[in-house]
C-alpha cells in the first residue's frame, strides 16, 4: 500500500470524520478494495478509532475487505430480475467460474457478487461485467459474455472465500 | 459556455429568451435516450454511429445530437426521436443509422421498420402520443426528458425551468410558500406519504440552526427505479425543488444522498450542480435576493437500511447508517441533531410544478387522500416495461392492461407487488382497485416508492415471500431484536416450506412472528417486513398449502418441489439439451428420443431454455 496515495485521497477531502465513508470509497476505486494498513493509516489520519473504520467497511455492501478479482460480475437480483430469472444467472455464473457469489477465482481474475437492484428493472435479469451491462440475459449467452473477459473453461478450479458476507 | 449570473426574475426571463433566440426550431435535431436503461442496451454505439455517419455525410452542423434522459419506456431501448418531425423510434441498433440518415434526415422519409408496431392490430404509431405506453399517462414530471440533455442546464431553462425558484424567491415569503405546498397536499413520494409541507413547516419552526434539506436518492427497493431517471435524466427539477425548499425552511446548506449504484445519476448531478452555481442559483446572493443556499452529494455505500431518514443522516456524519429510535422527528433533530427536512427525489421535484401552476391545479389531480401524480416502475411479467406516470386514482387494471400492454406469452395474470419488501402482493381480485396512498394500504400492501412487479403464473408466491424475507435478512441492520432475530426465523421457516419439509402449524407461526414484529421493531424496516409474507398468505394460501401439504410448487419454481423429463411425443432427437447439459445428465442420439437422468439432474433448467419442441417438462 502506498501511504502517500492514501494522504493525497484524504487531501482531497479532509480529515473530518464525516468525510470517512468518501474517503473509503475513494480508496477502493484505487485498489479495487480495501488493504487492512490503508484502514489503519485512515484510522490514524481521521483520528478516528479503527474499530469505527472496520464498522463501516463491514457494514456498508460496496465495500471489500478482500482483494477483488480483475473482472467484476456482478448479478442483479432485484425483484424484477428475481421473477424473470436472476438467480439461475447466478447460479450459471457460480457454475462457469466454479466459485459461489462473494469469491474470487484462484488466479485473481473474477469476483462474482449479487446486488440488490441496479436500477435496470425494465431489463431483467441484468448482469454487470465490470461496467458493461447485459440485460434481457438468457443463462444460455452467460458464458460466452465471460469468454469475452478471458474466461476459459480450464481457468482455475479452486477459489478463495471472502470472508466477509 | 460562458455563464453569466442571473441577478433577478428578468435576468433570468432575459436569459431564456436568448436560449430560445439561438434555437432553430426547423433544425433536425435527434434525441437519443443517454440513461442506464438504454445505455444497456447499447445507446452509446447508437450515438457513436450517429455521429459517424453524419460527419460522412457532411451533416455535422446542421443536426444536432442531443442526450437526453429516460422517457421511459425502457423496454424498447434504444429510443430515438427525430425532430421537428418527432418520428419515433423504438429498439433502435447501429445498424439501422445509416438508414435513419439517409432517410429520415436527408430525405425526410420515416423509417416504418422502427416504429411501435400494436401486437394486435400490427398498426404503426408514428409518434409518442400515439404509442399506447404514452399516451396513457400523465407525464408531468418525465414527459419532458426526451427533450432535455442533462449535461446542459438551458435545456431546463428553455422550457421555463427555474422560474418556480424566481417566483419565490421575488414575490414569496417563506411561510407562504410552506402555506402553498401544504395546500396542495403533496404527500412524500418516498414510502411514507407524509404531507411535504407539514413536515417542511415543523422544521422550519423547530429551534436549532443551521438546518438542513436532504434528497433522499438512496433508492433501495428492489425493482424501483424512477428516482435514478428523474437525478440522472432532469436532475434540475430537483435541485429546483430543493432550493425553493431550503428557502421556506430557512435552510442554507442542502444533500443530495445517490447510492453508489447509480454512477450515472451522480455524474450529471455533479455537472448540474456545477452549471447552478455558474449561473447564480446555487451560492451566496441567489438571484440577488439575498438567500444563501449550497448544496453537496454524498455516494451511499450500498446499504438498504440507510434509506431511511434517520439511518441516512448517520451515514451522512460519517457512521453506520443504522436507524435511531425517532423519539424525537429528524425535522426537529436531525444531522448533527440539528433541524432537518428529508424528502425524496420526487416530492422534491414536485414543488417546481406546484409553485408555477398552483396549490388549486394540483388538487385538481388525483384522489381525495393523494394529489397529483405518481411514478411507477412498471416491471416484471408485463409486455411494456418501464417507467410510467399517472395521476393518483388509476387502476392497478389500466397501467398493467392500458399502459403495460398485459402479460407477455398469453400467460396468466397472477399478482402486482408494489412498495418493495414494506409492501405487498395484490392479487388479480383487487385489480380494479385505485392506485394511491391508502388504497394499497388498505390490502395489505403499500405504494411505496413505486416498484410495480407484475407476477404471471410461472411465479410462486411461496418463493416471492421468501425472496423478500432473505433480502432483509440481508438488510437488516440488526440493532433491534425483533427484525434480526424475527427475520431469520422466518427465513428458515420460508426456506423449509419451498424445500419441501414445511409442516403443519408453519404458516401459522409465521403470522405470530409478524404480529410481533410489527408491534416491537424499532423502525419501519422492521415493521413492514411481514408485509410480503402476510399478503402472500391471506391471498395465495393455497399455494402454501400445496408446497406444506402435497409437496408441490404449483409454479414449478421451487427447485426441491420440481423434476425435469423429456417428452418422448415431443423430442426430435436433436441433441442440443444433450450437448448443453451441464451435469451429463441427458443421453441419447441423434434422431433417438433423449432421455433425463434424474438423479444427476442439477435442475438449472438450461436444456429447458434449449430445447426448441418444448419437449423438456417441468413437472
Amino acid at each position: 500500500m502506498d501511504e502517500d496515495k492514501i494522504d493525497e485521497i484524504i487531501g482531497c477531502h479532509g480529515t473530518d470524520k464525516s468525510e470517512l465513508i468518501t474517503i473509503l470509497q475513494d480508496v477502493q476505486a484505487e485498489y479495487n478494495w480495501l488493504p487492512p494498513d490503508a484502514l489503519r493509516h485512515i484510522a490514524k489520519r481521521l483520528h478516528v478509532p479503527l474499530i469505527e473504520v472496520f464498522g463501516i467497511a463491514t457494514f456498508y455492501k460496496s465495500f471489500s475487505l478482500k482483494p477483488r478479482g480483475k473482472h467484476l460480475v456482478r448479478v442483479c437480483l432485484g425483484t424484477a430480475c428475481h421473477v424473470r430469472g436472476g438467480p439461475r444467472i447466478l447460479e450459471t455464473a457460480e457454475r462457469i467460474l466454479d466459485i459461489k457469489a462473494d469469491e474470487t477465482t484462484a488466479d485473481y481474475e473474477f469476483t462474482v457478487e449479487s446486488v440488490n437492484c441496479l436500477g435496470c428493472c425494465a431489463l431483467g435479469p441484468v448482469m454487470v461485467v465490470d461496467n458493461e451491462y447485459y440485460g434481457n440475459l438468457p443463462p444460455v449467452k452467460v458464458e460466452r459474455i465471460l469468454r469475452k473477459y478471458g474466461h476459459t473453461s480450464s481457468s482455475s478450479s479452486t477459489s478463495i472465500k471472502e470472508e466477509k458476507s | 459556455m460562458n455563464r453569466r449570473r442571473i441577478k433577478s426574475h428578468s435576468d433570468l426571463e432575459k436569459l431564456r429568451q436568448e436560449i430560445l433566440a439561438k434555437r432553430d426550431l426547423q433544425k433536425t435535431r435527434v434525441a437519443i435516450c443517454a440513461g442506464t436503461g438504454c445505455l444497456a442496451l447499447g445507446a452509446q454505439k447508437v450515438i457513436t454511429s450517429f455521429k459517424e455517419e453524419l460527419k460522412k455525410q457532411g451533416l455535422e452542423n446542421t443536426v444536432e445530437i442531443r442526450e437526453t434522459g429516460c422517457p421511459g419506456f425502457c423496454e424498447k431501448g434504444t429510443i430515438v426521436v427525430i425532430y421537428p418531425e418527432g418520428f419515433y423510434y423504438l429498439q433502435v441498433q447501429p445498424g439501422d443509422v445509416p438508414e435513419i440518415v439517409e432517410k429520415t434526415l436527408i430525405e425526410k422519409e420515416p423509417v416504418e421498420r422502427l416504429f411501435y408496431t400494436d401486437p394486435i392490430t400490427n398498426e404503426k404509431a408514428i409518434y409518442e402520443d400515439e404509442i399506447p405506453f404514452y399516451k396513457n399517462q400523465m407525464r408531468l414530471l418525465i414527459g419532458d426528458n426526451i427533450n432535455i440533455d442533462p449535461k446542459k442546464i438551458e435545456d431546463y431553462i428553455a422550457p421555463g425551468g427555474y422560474s418556480a425558484l424566481a417566483k419565490v424567491l421575488s414575490e414569496m415569503s417563506p411561510e407562504e410558500v410552506i402555506e402553498e405546498v401544504k395546500s396542495a397536499n403533496l404527500r412524500g413520494r418516498g414510502g411514507g406519504g407524509f404531507p411535504a409541507g407539514r413536515k417542511w413547516g415543523t422544521t422550519r419552526n423547530a429551534p436549532g440552526e443551521p438546518k438542513y434539506v436532504i434528497v433522499n436518492c438512496d433508492e433501495g427497493d428492489p425493482g424501483a427505479f424512477m428516482d435514478r431517471a428523474l437525478m440522472e435524466g432532469n436532475p434540475h427539477s430537483v435541485i429546483e425543488g430543493l432550493i425553493i425548499g431550503a428557502y421556506a425552511i430557512g435552510a442554507c446548506e442542502g444533500y443530495i444522498y445517490v447510492r453508489e449504484e447509480y454512477p450515472l445519476a451522480v455524474e450529471n448531478t455533479s455537472i448540474a450542480i456545477e452549471q447552478a452555481r455558474d449561473y447564480g442559483l446555487l451560492g451566496r446572493d441567489i438571484m440577488g435576493s439575498g438567500f444563501d443556499f449550497d448544496v453537496k452529494i454524498f455516494r451511499g455505500a450500498g446499504a438498504f437500511v440507510s434509506g431511511e431518514s434517520s439511518a441516512l443522516m448517520s451515514s451522512l456524519e460519517g457512521k453506520v447508517g443504522a436507524p435511531k429510535p425517532k423519539y424525537i422527528h429528524t425535522s426537529v433533530k436531525g444531522l448533527w441533531n440539528k433541524p432537518t427536512n428529508l424528502n425524496n427525489v420526487e416530492t422534491w421535484a414536485n414543488v417546481p410544478l406546484i409553485i408555477n401552476k398552483g396549490a388549486d391545479w394540483f388538487n385538481s389531480i388525483g384522489t381525495e387522500g393523494s394529489k397529483g401524480t405518481k411514478i411507477f416502475s412498471l416491471v416484471g411479467k408485463v409486455n411494456n416495461t418501464g417507467l410510467v406516470e399517472v395521476p393518483m386514482g388509476i387502476t392497478l387494471r389500466e397501467i398493467i392492461y392500458n399502459i403495460g400492454g398485459g402479460i407477455p406469452s398469453n400467460k396468466k395474470f397472477k399478482a402486482v407487488q408494489t412498495g418493495g419488501p414494506s409492501g405487498g402482493c395484490i392479487p388479480e381480485s383487487f385489480i380494479d382497485t385505485p392506485v394511491d396512498f391508502d388504497e394499497l394500504t388498505k390490502l395489505g400492501s403499500m405504494m411505496g416508492s413505486g416498484g410495480m412487479i407484475v407476477m404471471d403464473e410461472d411465479t410462486c408466491m411461496v418463493d416471492v415471500a421468501k425472496y423478500f424475507t432473505d433480502f432483509l435478512v440481508d438488510e437488516s441492520c440488526g440493532k433491534c431484536v425483533p427484525c434480526r432475530e424475527g427475520l431469520e426465523r422466518m427465513s428458515e421457516i420460508l426456506t423449509d416450506i419451498c424445500e419441501g419439509v414445511g409442516k403443519e402449524g408453519d404458516i401459522e407461526l409465521l403470522e405470530e412472528l409478524s404480529v410481533v414484529m410489527k408491534d416491537t421493531s424499532m423502525c419501519a424496516l422492521g415493521r413492514t417486513a411481514p408485509n410480503p409474507v402476510l399478503t402472500t398468505i391471506q391471498y395465495f394460501r393455497d399455494e402454501y398449502d400445496a408446497h406444506i401439504e402435497e409437496k408441490k410448487c404449483p409454479a414449478h419454481v421451487c427447485k426441491a418441489l420440481i423434476e425435469y423429463y423429456i417428452d418422448g411425443e415431443k423430442c426430435t432427437g436433436c441433441l442440443a439439451c444433450l450437448k448443453a447439459c451441464p451435469e451429463g445428465a441427458i443421453s441419447g442420439e441423434k434422431e433417438v428420443v433423449h432421455t433425463l437422468n434424474t438423479e444427476k439432474c442439477s435442475k438449472c433448467g438450461i436444456c429447458y431454455d434449449t430445447c426448441k419442441f418444448d419437449a423438456v417438462i417441468i413437472r
